[in-house]
């Protein structure tokens, strides 16, 4: 039985805390929500340089072919120091759609890109609220002309490529659905940047009117492409997310600590060791449902897609858990812009959204459950 | 990252699969024996236990990280664990008679009695002719163990145990127990107690078993009237009982945190939800019914992982910390919800228990024994003290009876 990350991996999450605890402040993930740009250009350019852009990308497309616990130490990282960078998009969306659905020339093309940091990639999924389901997929792919809309786009305003979930053919539901790779500097992509709630990743909505597009993957295989390019982002996300609930913890508890009321510290009131106590169990919770995701990803165990969905209910609950509390225990303060809690109540939220809304994963959780104990 | 055994853990599992091959039968059915029918005292429960118990022990299976000749093997917790993972294969009876004896109560001895009473004592709990209890709690206790009121008093070589005890569990199969006991009322309040280990069967000793509101009696009260122990009897010095006590509580923690549940989780919720129809149809396709069937699934799913992670910290020779704490708040307030979540589903029927109700009441009796589940072995509330204490170093409470002696202490009463 070994449960637990290697020597080698524990060491490169220790440089990737250290490297950003110098790099990725606070004043950092501030300065990009108090500016116009929607991520920090300096640091993107270094988590580049460091390779972390090509962890799991094999030798052979240019990166590093570490492997995915690796990437899932960095990710726990890039979660806890908010790093406002377009990370997620890129490498967990994109790449993975790429080495999913890729052609070899494709993946030639492209992933030695990714790796060095050259170009940003996301992926669109959605095109209104409410759920994405196979019938609702109007944005079509016809002699490689690209036309509609997706909305919420993550990373949209700075991406360089985007896959996205289109109409291949006239087939009703999933039969008709295929991934499609878009250039978004080329002609036909309009872009509009979206007012979101957490202004450290930028999204936007785009209009495609005939821009030029190349399948990726097979005609009738998009919706299970995305599916499973969705899994995987879901894990390594969930280790953001866990990281990002980790230092919720850590600054409700230094700040109960140091706060007086009534004669002495808050830490010592029942109703906020209890809740801090709450936080610990779900965040350990969180932290094991993301390993055994870990270890499905890395294995490409038959159990992914359910180890998918319940570590990213779980790191959900987790952050979005940890995150409100920890402006509670902050009290007045802590709702202040002028405090960080914010940022972290943002990403939470942010982070639970962008792969899709809990009770959709838990609807495919169930369903997992329900095929895997028939 | 990965699931499988070090060399020598696979040789350990290896061996214990023979042993278990040569000295038991593979488990067909799923057998769902009983806490409830041993509590209830059924003795062809009790005998099947003490028999395989005593196999156990003669192979140094009983307690496998104990020494050669006390029942063990000097074996590692890892490798304990790898035994019950492959005994749980087996059709063999329950060990839960002796879980607090080896649990807690010999430990106790085994580290503060003298070497006469460890060659009388350990070997026949090891091997389950002796069954032990531990009386800590009072009527007035609660979460306040200390706050104890039994007396005892020195005459000569010999101590006068009077009070009474509560929430004991198994008293009325036990045959011997160990009782903390307050010997002097004038020092504050876990300075003035004493251990002792007692003859349950001694005069004096009245042992009445408690009815639960799940119907079970599990549970013991009793009282001390007069009853006599000798000097020699004592574990620790006369005023050093909460020292003492803290080791046994310390193995209680260990014991206990594994968390039961009585395997109630859910796939038999699910199991539940495929047969029943709701208002908009099956309730295994109710949207509501989904999103709780999820949330239960990655508390369990989590805490089964975070036991692995234990695991992995034990295999490289790690102690297990106060994490261990979380196991049973989890379960218990899962099985509380589950089961209550279940009987809505049921409807009118959810009201039924016993073969009667659907699925022979496996829900009902979950959610009875549930409230037992959040109390016994440490409240949720002092579970999370623990966590927020020992774990995230959070101040401990302000006691306003510290340095207070305890015969000046408010009762409010």
């Amino acid at each position: 039985m070994n449960f637990d990350f290697s020597d080698d991996q524990k060491m490169l999450k220790d440089q990737a805390r250290k490297f950003l605890s110098e790099k990725c402040t606070t004043k950092t993930v501030r300065a990009v929500f108090e500016g116009d740009a929607h991520h920090d250009a300096a640091l993107w350019k270094q988590v580049a340089e460091m390779g972390w852009t090509g962890t799991a990308i094999p030798e052979e497309f240019g990166g590093l072919g570490l492997g995915y616990l690796e990437l899932c130490v960095i990710a726990e990282e890039l979660g806890r120091a908010l790093a406002p960078v377009p990370f997620s998009s890129t490498v967990y969306l994109f790449a993975e759609a790429l080495l999913i659905a890729g052609t070899d020339e494709q993946k030639k093309r492209l992933l030695p890109k990714v790796a060095s940091g050259e170009i940003v990639g996301t992926f669109a999924r959605a095109e209104g609220p409410g759920a994405v389901l196979p019938k609702n997929v109007r944005a079509t792919l016809k002699g490689g002309k690209l036309n509609g809309k997706k909305i919420a786009v993550i990373d949209g305003p700075i991406a360089d490529y985007a896959v996205v979930l289109v109409r291949g053919s006239d087939e009703p539901g999933e039969r008709g659905l295929q991934l499609a790779l878009v250039d978004l500097k080329g002609p036909g992509v309009k872009r509009t940047t979206c007012d979101t709630l957490d202004a450290s990743r930028g999204h936007s909505d785009i209009v495609f009117e005939n821009a030029s597009a190349e399948p990726l993957g097979k005609l009738g295989e998009g919706w299970s492409d995305a599916s499973r390019v969705l899994d995987r982002a879901a894990i390594l996300l969930a280790f953001e997310q866990v990281g990002g609930a980790d230092v919720c913890l850590a600054l409700a508890k230094d700040y109960a600590l140091n706060r007086y009321a009534f004669g002495r510290p808050i830490a010592s009131f029942q109703a906020i060791k209890h809740k801090l106590a709450d936080m610990y169990v779900n965040n350990e919770l969180a932290r094991s449902n993301a390993y055994y995701g870990a270890w499905a990803l890395s294995t490409g165990a038959r159990e992914l897609p359910l180890a998918a969905a319940a570590a990213r209910v779980s790191a959900t609950q987790a952050f979005d858990y940890a995150a409100k509390e920890n402006i509670q225990t902050h009290g007045g303060i802590g709702f202040t812009w002028a405090m960080d809690c914010h940022f972290y109540y943002k990403r939470a939220k942010e982070t639970g959204l962008v792969l899709g809304p809990q009770r959709a994963w838990k609807d495919k959780l169930v369903t997992e459950l329900e095929t895997s104990n028939a | 990252m990965d699931f499988e055994d070090s060399p020598e853990e696979a040789a350990f599992r290896k061996e214990v699969r023979a042993w278990l091959d040569a000295n038991a039968k593979k488990r067909t059915g799923k057998r769902e024996i009983g806490a409830d029918e041993l509590e209830n005292g059924a003795e062809g429960e009790m005998a099947a236990s003490k028999a395989w118990q005593k196999t156990k022990a003669k192979a140094g299976y009983a307690r496998i990280t104990w020494p050669k000749g006390m029942g063990g093997i000097g074996g590692t917790p890892m490798q304990s664990i790898i035994f019950g993972q492959e005994e749980s294969k087996y059709d063999v009876a329950s060990g839960a008679p002796f879980a607090i004896g080896l649990g807690m109560c010999i430990p106790t001895l085994m580290a503060y009695g003298d070497e006469a009473a460890k060659a009388r004592f350990v070997w026949p709990a090891v091997q389950g002719d002796e069954i032990w209890c531990q009386l800590f709690s009072e009527p007035a206790g609660g979460s306040d163990v200390a706050n104890l009121r039994t007396k005892a008093e020195k005459h000569g070589d010999t101590w006068t145990i009077n009070g009474s005890k509560i929430w004991t569990t198994g008293a009325q199969f036990s045959d011997y127990g160990i009782i903390l006991t307050r010997t002097d009322p004038n020092v504050p309040k876990h300075k003035g107690l004493t251990m002792f280990y007692i003859d349950m069967k001694d005069p004096g000793v009245d042992i009445r078993p408690i009815k639960q509101a799940s119907g079970g009696s599990g549970f013991n009260e009793i009282f001390f009237t007069d009853v006599k122990v000798k000097d020699s009897q004592r574990l620790g010095e006369v005023g050093q009982g909460w020292t003492v006590a803290l080791t046994t509580l310390m193995h209680e923690r260990l014991a206990v945190g594994g968390g039961a549940g009585g395997g109630l989780d859910v796939p038999q919720l699910m199991a539940l939800a495929r047969e029943l129809e709701l208002e908009d149809g099956p309730a295994i396709k109710n949207a509501a019914v989904r999103e709780k069937i999820a949330d239960w699934y990655v508390r369990s799913a989590g805490l089964r992982y975070t036991t692995f992670r234990t695991m992995t910290a034990l295999s490289q020779g790690k102690q297990p910390g106060p994490e261990a704490s979380i196991a049973k708040i989890v379960v218990a307030t899962k099985l509380q919800d589950l089961s209550a979540f279940a009987m809505e589903l049921e409807g009118e029927a959810g009201v039924l228990q016993g073969a009667e109700a659907p699925m022979h009441g496996l829900f009902q009796g979950g959610w009875l024994s549930a409230p037992g589940l959040r109390i016994a072995g440490g409240t949720d509330e002092i579970l999370r003290n623990i966590i927020a204490e020992r774990v995230l170093g959070l101040p401990g409470d302000i006691r306003v009876d510290k340095d207070v002696p305890f015969n000046k202490i408010p009762t409010g009463r």
